[in-house]
């Protein structure tokens, strides 16, 4: 399968994903971000930095398409997100503070419902997502009866299978034990490598080989390439 | 790490049907109400309380319960949903699922259909499959059950598609009760005078066929209509949270 699509890959590498024109954003009267413009190429991660309350989650937010106060030009692959947004969300992978888990349901389940709308899954794929994420022996307990980081680990199990170019992770090592954050460190390496492309927020030192830097502030927004 | 080959091309569509989508929603949600059954039987008690504290509090003489049994059934049966509508997208905004659901790649307002579905499937059903049995308690004749019956039914998905709006709109707010109940009771009360005028033109030996056409048209224009404009509201609640 991999092979299949290599031919695409070179022609794709030169050409942005996502690409945001102009951006500005205002909350609560206060801008928090103006005249920001970046690219984001495929296999790059790129972490989102800035001090508490400069907006990186508010951005992640903008490009999920969940925040709709801001003004400026967003594009996927070339051509304007409004024009093309269920393309753009079946390309994008969001995961929020919150992380979209139902306390009631199990692991299994909550993955199930989560994919439902995105692509079909066999069950024996989802249990090996959550394998990966060392939840073996939890798929079929309520979510409620495990721990924060595990509650984490079930959102994250859902990288393992997601086949969307893009991935937009809000603060997703929160909860998260040394070997996981290890762990998750390589998967987005690899994700990278495959030719994904990452925004990442984080307070967690993280620091991968050739990662892009955007680093949003009060003094404006420098983009370090 | 990885478990399958995941190729990184711009894809074109998705590859699941918003049918597909929507039976996701819905069984979740069924699911969810399983587990928390208290929530479930709290709309059903407070529909049984309302119905047998009336004879109790204004006059257990069967003429007068005849005659406002129906009002009686009908009223406590939209307060009863009013008051379940708060739950219906507060726990999917609280634990994420909500954003989550927003960002499936399908239409919106087929998601919010299927929940409202389920909504209904969990409070309006069982009140319609009660209401025989609180009928004969206030009296009234197998005709006017009968017909009481098929106005809540036809009127009971009519009050949680209308409420979608509302517990859409009020989803950012920290106390939304009292603002929901004032957002939503104006356009309830159509379909109450409505469903109360029903079983009294029943009850006369009027035809009732011209009330339930008209009933039938708000069905579908709830269902048309409603949740295009929850799907908005929802929209406006995320981006504000």
């Amino acid at each position: 399968m991999r092979s299949a699509h290599r031919p695409d890959y070179g022609a794709l590498m030169s050409e942005p994903l996502l690409q945001a024109v102009n951006l500005q954003c205002e909350r609560d009267k206060r801008i928090l971000f103006r005249e920001l413009s970046f690219s984001i190429l495929p296999g790059t991660v790129t972490r989102v930095e800035g001090p508490n309350g400069s907006g990186k989650t508010t951005l992640l937010r903008m490009l999920a398409g969940l925040n709709d106060a801001w003004t400026g030009e967003l594009n996927w692959c070339g051509s304007s997100i409004a024009n093309q947004r269920e393309v753009f969300l079946r390309n994008m992978l969001y995961l929020g503070h919150r992380p979209g888990i139902k306390p009631l349901l199990t692991p299994m389940e909550n993955l199930r419902a989560l994919m439902a709308g995105r692509r079909p899954v066999s069950d024996a794929v989802l249990r090996q997502a959550l394998q990966g994420t060392g939840l073996s022996g939890f798929e079929d307990v309520p979510c409620r009866n495990l721990s924060a980081g595990q509650q984490r680990r079930v959102a994250l199990a859902r990288l393992l299978i997601a086949d969307e170019p893009l991935w937009l992770l809000d603060e997703v090592f929160t909860a998260i034990d040394a070997d996981g954050v290890t762990a998750l460190e390589a998967l987005l390496q690899q994700r990278a490598a495959e030719g994904g492309a990452v925004l990442v927020t984080t307070h967690h030192d993280l620091a991968l080989p050739g990662m892009q830097r955007l680093t949003l502030g009060a003094g404006g927004v420098t983009d370090e390439r | 790490m990885n478990v399958e080959v995941r190729p990184v091309v711009p894809l074109a569509s998705s590859s699941v049907g918003a049918l597909a989508a929507m039976k996701g929603v819905f069984s979740r949600d069924m699911k969810v109400a399983f587990r928390q059954r208290q929530d479930l039987l709290n709309p059903l008690l407070f529909f049984i309380m309302v119905v047998t504290l009336f004879p109790l509090g204004v006059s257990p003489e069967a003429s007068f319960l005849r005659e406002a049994g129906a009002g009686i059934l009908w009223v406590a049966a939209l307060l009863s949903v009013l008051l379940s509508l708060d739950h219906l997208f507060r726990h999917d905004f609280d634990d994420g699922t909500l954003e989550q659901l927003v960002l499936q790649p399908q239409p919106l307002f087929l998601l919010i259909l299927a929940k409202t579905m389920a909504h209904w499937m969990l409070t309006g059903l069982p009140l319609v499959i009660l209401t025989p049995v609180l009928g004969v308690m206030v009296h009234l004749d197998g005709n006017s059950i009968a017909v009481l019956c098929l106005t809540l039914l036809i009127g009971t998905p009519v009050l949680s598609l209308i409420g979608a709006i509302g517990a859409a709109l009020t989803l950012g707010l920290r106390s939304a009760g009292v603002l929901l109940s004032l957002l939503i009771i104006p356009l309830y009360i159509p379909v109450l005078i409505f469903g109360t005028g029903t079983v009294a033109a029943a009850a006369e030996g009027a035809s009732v066929g011209a009330y339930l056409a008209l009933m039938g048209a708000f069905l579908m224009l709830a269902l048309t209509l409603a949740p295009f404009a929850a799907a908005a509201a929802l929209r406006i609640s995320l981006s504000n949270g």
